[in-house]
């Protein structure tokens, strides 16, 4: 009888205890909740809000309810014939953006990758100094950077003067205007978010248990595939998501280095906002990106919990 | 007029007195304000004046729009002054009872935009052309075919800005129709002639200046004042007015009704209408300011640039910039968006 008396003393102590421990975790956190809430829920509330109105005569919105501009991103009446269709339009411009936005992924791991695995392999001395190195660009503006590919792949720029002068070629290359230079210039870009997640994974691997991979006869092939990979896939993903994330949003460097002949999925949303004057259907875009920059998230959690824990 | 501001981010970083009297935040298209003017301003009344960018009227709008910006004067186009107006975003200042507005041209003193110019005073006036560099092409420079049927010789080097209302006004005068027409003839031809047109362009972008001056690129749709600083670079660039009709436009300087400081925008105001001022405005940016007297002052070669000086046979093929209605503004957008799709 004492004992049980006992037993419950002690898980009635041990309960406020931990309510104590929630409350103080709520509180110690609510800094940080009000910051989420004000800064980043209220004004993607508003988007979505804005995204169920009709727009104003001069932009702005006009306080009704329409699912118009829903409607407009996925279906389209043709302005000629009055036919309703699905909206091609905004369709081939999505899949312009993830197409890139992949094959900027793509791009930087290939590179990206081995590069960490150097890095984080070197003495700490050298080790340093790359990391170093890699960071630096993060210090300049995105445009200026941008700017100075173009000059490397003008017409009279560095590329082709070299090119020229040692008689690879006999005309310069056009390099600027075109697809490899949106790809160049995503991949320059945003190699270092690839880089440094994956140099922190290789960072912690034990050494041993390469050794101990050799000692039982496996190739180098098998050592990278069963061994390495496996301990740098979290880094790997998690750069993966960094990379495909912005990019997706990215419209300057095919601006600027593609002509911007063909719209992406920003300058979309931009032209909505500005010269289109429909701000609702910016909006919906808008949402439509950010359900797709989720989905693609939520893929992605789920894919390395299960390899983590399997 | 609208270029955007990549290159020269210098221009608004300007010197400032460390104390004076008043301040000025102006809001103004990039690359657009003399710093010459601001310096003198600055001196005359001292007054602390700040600059701040945009590159489109829908940008500037929508951000005075928003509120809290903190800004006390704007220079909207011609086309959008009436919103401005309509939406009660600038102050009735009386520019014309101003001292110096005896100086403005007759030509600008009664504006359709802003009837007796009760809202805003001129800043600069210019039209959207076409700059192409003669050497690679010989025809006639006074055409919007070498960017809407472009020529074997400048394929792929021909650039298009993304100014939707410039581009398609110009598109719609040369496929035969008028601006802001909602006749869907027109715009079929419009449209099939855009798309067939685009497959010659390089891009359709705010082209930096040096990409022309380095002959990257060879034509665009383009303003005067824009053209003359490329010429100034690269002689072998002309601009030419399309006979088929370009769009002629002015940018006005208003008084933000939100302004904090309206006493010293309407000095500024005044001050921009005095001759040796708005000279200082255009010999920066190299377009025509609508100041009477104000030659004197200006750069001779300026004066008499092709870029300033209309010929007269086209002078009549110049079309004032409108405001189209919603309904035809979504046609266009549709247009535009499915020629970049």
């Amino acid at each position: 009888m004492q004992g049980i008396h006992e037993i419950t003393l002690h898980s009635d102590a041990e309960q406020a205890q931990e309510r104590q421990d929630r409350r103080t975790r709520w509180l110690l956190s609510s800094p940080a909740l009000a910051i989420i809430a004000v800064f980043s829920i209220a004004p993607m509330a508003i988007i979505l809000v804005y995204s169920f109105l009709e727009p104003g005569k001069y932009g702005n919105v006009v306080w009704s309810f329409s699912l118009d501009a829903w409607i407009s991103v996925f279906a389209e009446r043709d302005i000629f014939d009055g036919t309703l269709g699905l909206a091609d339009a905004h369709l081939s411009i999505f899949w312009r953006s993830i197409k890139l936005s992949l094959l900027t992924t793509f791009t930087t791991m290939m590179i990206g990758v081995p590069m960490a695995y150097y890095v984080a392999t070197r003495a700490a001395g050298i080790r340093n100094l790359l990391l170093f190195l890699i960071t630096v660009p993060f210090w300049t503006n995105l445009l200026i950077r941008v700017l100075a590919i173009q000059e490397v792949i003008r017409k009279d720029g560095l590329i082709n003067t070299v090119l020229l002068n040692l008689g690879l070629v006999q005309e310069p290359l056009q390099m600027l205007f075109t697809d490899f230079a949106i790809g160049f210039g995503m991949t320059y870009v945003f190699l270092p978010l690839m880089v440094l997640p994956v140099y922190a994974a290789v960072e912690r691997i034990d050494f041993r248990l390469v050794e101990a991979a050799y000692d039982l006869y496996a190739s180098r092939w098998t050592v990278i595939r069963r061994v390495i990979f496996p301990i740098i896939r979290p880094g790997v993903i998690a750069g993966s998501a960094l990379v495909f994330i912005p990019s997706l949003g990215e419209f300057v460097i095919a601006r600027v280095l593609g002509g911007g002949k063909n719209l992406m999925l920003g300058n979309l949303i931009a032209l909505q906002f500005g010269q289109g004057r429909n701000w609702p259907l910016g909006a919906a875009l808008s949402v439509t990106m950010l359900v797709l920059i989720i989905s693609v998230l939520l893929i992605v959690l789920r894919f390395t919990k299960g390899r983590i824990n399997g | 007029m609208k270029y955007l501001t990549f290159t020269t981010i210098a221009a608004a970083m300007i010197a400032a007195p460390a104390f004076a009297e008043g301040e000025l935040n102006i809001f103004n298209w990039g690359n657009y304000t003399s710093p010459e003017l601001i310096e003198k301003f600055e001196k005359t009344y001292d007054i602390k004046v700040t600059l701040t960018d945009y590159d489109s009227n829908e940008t500037a709008l929508s951000k005075i729009q928003a509120g809290g910006h903190g800004f006390d004067i704007v220079v909207p186009s011609n086309s959008h002054v009436p919103i401005w107006i309509e939406e009660g975003l600038i102050l009735e200042t009386r520019p014309d009872q101003m001292e110096n507005f005896a100086n403005v041209d007759p030509q600008w003193a009664d504006v359709p935009w802003d009837p007796n110019r009760r809202y805003t005073v001129p800043w600069q006036w210019g039209s959207t052309g076409i700059l192409v560099h003669t050497g690679e092409y010989s025809g006639d420079i006074n055409s919007a075919a070498i960017v809407f049927d472009p020529p074997a010789e400048l394929q792929g080097k021909i650039n298009v800005v993304p100014e939707m209302q410039d581009v398609m006004s110009m598109a719609i005068m040369y496929f035969g129709g008028e601006q802001c027409t909602d006749d869907l003839e027109v715009l079929k031809k419009v449209a099939a002639g855009l798309q067939t047109a685009k497959a010659g362009w390089s891009g359709i972008d705010y082209a930096a200046m040096e990409k022309f001056v380095n002959e990257d690129l060879l034509a665009s749709v383009f303003w005067n004042g824009a053209s003359a600083r490329v010429r100034a670079d690269n002689a072998k660039f002309a601009y030419g007015y399309p006979a088929t009709g370009y769009p002629v436009w002015m940018d006005s300087v208003a008084v933000l009704s939100d302004a904090k400081n309206v006493e010293n925008a309407k000095l500024f105001q005044n001050f921009i209408m005095a001759p040796e001022n708005a000279a200082l405005i255009s010999n920066f940016a190299l377009y025509a300011n609508g100041i009477s007297g104000s030659e004197e002052f200006m750069d001779p070669t300026l004066l008499n640039s092709p870029e300033v000086v209309i010929p007269e046979d086209l002078k009549a093929a110049g079309a004032f910039t409108r405001l189209c209605d919603p309904a035809t503004q979504e046609l266009y957008t549709k247009i535009w968006t499915q020629l970049q799709k």
